[in-house]
């Protein structure tokens, strides 16, 4: 075991004194609950001020002031947002299929906010530290497809048709080169648990080892959550908001809610997977942890605020014909590289 | 603008048949019969000397006994202009479209068709192309009166 | 083998990106488009029957609605045409005046062409920054006729006003800062390997095509074909200038891009020898109150920053213009669309559309 500081002391501490008052079985219920809380906490914070956050990156590279009335700096500006939203009328398309359409914003939160389960915010400090994490995180984000289908399906509309149809196309050919680039660091570590990843990047990280595949997820992970350049999903100027274009009000918050939480969820697996998670110098795990996801998000708002979007077949194209390549080259070094070290120690 | 006078003269002399040259000076114009515009402006747009290969402008105005459609030709490899004009009835206007010649005057004759009700016969799509399609009236003609020939409800749309 | 349907999808007439009110019916085949027609109309104001019960005079503040992002052309080809009717000779500062106005115009017009093509691609920076560069152009000109949109600053006779002292400067350290905006423009656009791949060798129209559309301005001469009033019929004083007109090679809406780009340092070139020439007097010449040009018509064209810009006014010596016609090069290069999207995806329908450059106002007069 190791030295255990930050977060973990603390759940400790919470543990000892719901001890007290309740037996033993119990400590276990409620201190997931907890956690359940605090995640759902992270997320909306998160939420909050990641639109706070995007504005103002884009304000600073548009020469622009940014939101600066409601609150100190504007720092209000998410919230009153959020009030505007909630107090807006809920409209619903004449011919939409009923149930699909409300479902879809909902199910789209679902996955977002089960990632969140397998993050290592700090040593020791996994809500469920599952010896398949990674492997968990896949396969609850490529759930994501759906809800938008559905979306667009359900509003019987023809550019939330179009929106939902890429959408599918997109974050398909787009996982694979993802799951592929990942497949290098799981090959180093040999475990798919996301402790033992992060314990593994002790002395180096796994960016130095793993350069292609961190390139390559970092482009694979803009398409899946639908950011420039690979936003075609909303593609505001050619099919005016895709899948949400009838959406209004709180349902409409959803999928923003969900896009950020997203956006948050694949820095937190790049920190975790190629920056080191918690390591780092003389400040806490945790707060490095969030420094680094911090790190990923602004280069994310960068490349949004920066580039054009692609076309869709240049989309495919770069997905099957360049990433998805480069993905597999980078599983075939990393295992003749991994042969070499063994038979040279 | 004498070049230009010269190049009416000419033109006119070899076609005294199907053209007349109207006004003085400074403006003067080649005026076509309309059974003969397709020729002439055939002519004018194909012929070594002339090379009239692009319509700058297509328009009409109506003098309320006839209706006279203008053509603004350009050569873009000889470098000169040319205003041909010519002229139809009031009543039932018909013209014969140019667009076999320069297909570039579709959205113009149209708009003179909205505008103006001039039938442009062999145009390829003649449809309003600013009013709505229900719109019974041509509102630059001198006779139209305001609100005449809109539609119950104050518009309605466009069909097609 | 399956069976498989064309939908039609009405793009417009609110859209994001159909620059106004254009309605685009595009009947697509998957997001292949097989047909792509241009519904009008929906701005449609009738300034041509308004201009029948207009004095000349009070038609100069309908033609800033035309085109209203480069109202100076508009004022310019409205009062050039007029003069011309009525013969009557302008100021030498005023002549140099409207050149200045004009080109600061085209600059201004152009920057708005990158800044909409840009976030057309999605590429928001991209337009805040066309949009910044242009607000110093249009701070001049609120400096000159105190107004950011709609001038009526050109007059029949000369110009309205004579610049106010601090014009001049506020110019020149404009023009100073120009090719550095410029370099920043396009460095985030031209530069973009995104925005190479998407508009290189895509949406061609050659040469041939774009004379049998009738298209005119940057979009023709991105054809390679070499029109522009300036150069081929000089109007105003353009002859005392040195200024060259780029070209196209391939037609592509790269080339209509990289085309309008390469017209602003042109334009600013053209500035910056108006301003060295700018000679002192009168900007304004004797015209009469009430103006009657004599009985007549008469077409007069310049090249706008969309094409040629012409007016055929028909006078009947009464103080009324008895028919102005105003061929808008929006409106007849939209005659481009249809069958240069034909085949291409929906994505590249928008890019047309931007890099056709047209303008609603203008389209719809």
């Amino acid at each position: 075991m190791q030295e255990v500081t930050g977060l973990y002391v603390i759940a400790e501490m919470l543990r000892d004194i719901l001890g007290h008052y309740l037996p033993a079985q119990y400590v276990d219920i409620s201190m997931s609950l907890i956690n359940i809380g605090v995640i759902f906490g992270i997320i909306s914070m998160t939420a909050v001020v990641l639109v706070y956050g995007e504005r103002k990156v884009s304000a600073f590279m548009q020469s622009r002031s940014g939101p600066n009335r409601v609150g100190p700096y504007g720092l209000l500006q998410t919230i009153a947002d959020m009030f505007k939203l909630m107090s807006k009328e809920d409209i619903m398309p004449a011919g939409a299929d009923k149930w699909m359409w409300i479902l879809a914003p909902m199910i789209l939160f679902i996955p977002a906010a089960a990632a969140y389960a397998v993050f290592p915010f700090d040593n020791q400090a996994v809500f469920a530290d599952l010896n398949i994490g990674i492997f968990y995180f896949i396969a609850v984000s490529s759930q994501a497809v759906l809800p938008f289908l559905m979306a667009g399906w359900a509003s019987n509309n023809k550019y939330a048709l179009i929106g939902g149809m890429r959408t599918v196309a997109q974050m398909l050919s787009y996982e694979v080169p993802m799951v592929l680039s990942i497949l290098g660091v799981v090959m180093m570590v040999g475990s798919m648990r996301m402790s033992d990843i992060v314990a593994a990047q002790q002395n180096v990280w796994f960016i130095v080892l793993q350069p292609i595949a961190f390139v390559v997820y970092v482009i694979t992970a803009t398409a899946e959550i639908n950011r420039a350049p690979f936003d075609l999903v909303e593609g505001e100027s050619e099919i005016v908001a895709g899948p949400f274009t009838e959406y209004t009000g709180m349902r409409f918050a959803l999928f923003f809610l969900a896009e950020y939480a997203n956006l948050f969820a694949v820095s937190a697996i790049a920190t975790t997977l190629f920056l080191g998670g918690w390591h780092g110098p003389w400040l806490p795990g945790w707060v490095w942890f969030f420094l680094k996801v911090a790190g990923m998000v602004f280069l994310f708002m960068w490349f949004r605020w920066t580039f054009p979007r692609l076309r869709i077949d240049q989309l495919m194209a770069l997905g099957w014909k360049v990433l998805l390549p480069l993905a597999l080259v980078n599983v075939v070094i990393t295992g003749v590289g991994m042969y070499i070290y063994q038979l040279l120690s | 603008m004498s070049n230009n006078n010269e190049l009416l003269a000419e033109i006119q002399a070899q076609y005294s048949r199907e053209t007349q040259i109207i006004g003085e000076d400074k403006q003067q114009f080649l005026l076509v019969e309309p059974e003969y515009l397709l020729k002439i402006l055939g002519i004018l747009k194909n012929y070594e000397a002339y090379q009239f290969d692009m319509l700058r402008n297509l328009t009409a105005v109506d003098y309320l006994e006839y209706m006279e459609m203008v053509y603004h030709l350009y050569s873009l490899p000889l470098r000169h202009s040319i205003t041909i004009k010519a002229r139809c009835a009031a009543e039932n206007s018909q013209m014969p479209s140019v667009t076999s010649i320069w297909p570039s005057a579709n959205f113009q004759e149209r708009e003179v068709y909205d505008l103006l009700g001039i039938t442009f016969t062999g145009h390829p799509d003649l449809r309003r192309i600013l009013m709505p399609a229900e719109f019974t009236e041509h509102p630059l003609r001198k006779s139209f009166k305001a609100g005449a020939g809109q539609l119950p409800g104050g518009g309605g749309n466009h069909s097609c | 083998m399956l069976k498989t349907e064309t939908y039609t999808l009405n793009m417009g007439p609110q859209h994001p990106s159909t620059h106004g009110v254009l309605q685009v019916v595009l009947e697509l085949d998957g997001e292949q488009v097989v047909e792509a027609i241009p519904h009008m109309g929906y701005l449609h104001r009738g300034i041509e029957k308004l201009a029948e019960s207009r004095t000349y005079v009070q038609f100069i503040p309908y033609t800033d609605r035309l085109d209203y992002v480069s109202s100076m052309g508009n004022n310019l080809g409205y009062c050039q045409t007029v003069e011309k009717l009525m013969g009557i000779e302008i100021p030498e500062r005023a002549e140099y005046l409207r050149i200045i106005m004009v080109e600061l115009n085209r600059i201004a017009s152009h920057l708005i062409f990158m800044g909409s093509l840009a976030i057309d691609l999605g590429a928001s920076t991209g337009m805040m920054f066309g949009f910044r560069d242009r607000e110093r152009i249009l701070d001049l000109f609120d400096m000159a006729c105190g107004a950011r949109m709609t001038y009526s600053y050109i007059r029949f006779g000369g110009v309205s006003a004579d610049l106010p002292p601090e014009f001049i400067p506020a110019l020149q350290c404009f023009l100073a800062d120009f090719p550095a905006m410029l370099e920043e423009n396009h460095g985030l656009l031209t530069g973009n390997e995104i925005l190479y791949n998407r508009l290189k060798n895509n949406a061609i129209i050659s040469g041939e095509k774009a004379m049998k559309f009738g298209l005119t301005g940057p979009s023709l001469r991105a054809s390679g074909i070499d029109y522009d009033l300036r150069k081929v019929e000089p109007y105003g004083i353009y002859d005392r200038f040195d200024f060259s007109v780029p070209l196209g090679q391939t037609g592509d809406s790269w080339d209509r891009y990289l085309v309008r780009m390469e017209e602003m340092r042109q334009s600013a070139s053209i500035i910056a020898q108006a301003v060295e020439q700018l000679p002192e007097g009168p900007v304004m010449a004797k015209v009469p109150k009430v103006l009657k040009p004599p009985v007549g018509d008469v077409y007069h064209s310049i090249e706008n920053p969309r094409g040629e810009l012409g007016y055929y006014i028909v006078s009947d010596g009464s103080p009324k213009p008895y028919r102005i016609h105003v061929r808008r090069p929006s409106f007849i290069n939209l005659q481009a669309l249809n069958e240069t999207c034909q085949g291409l995806l929906i994505a590249d329908v928008v890019a047309v559309l931007a890099t056709l450059d047209s303008l609603m106002g203008e389209v719809d007069c």
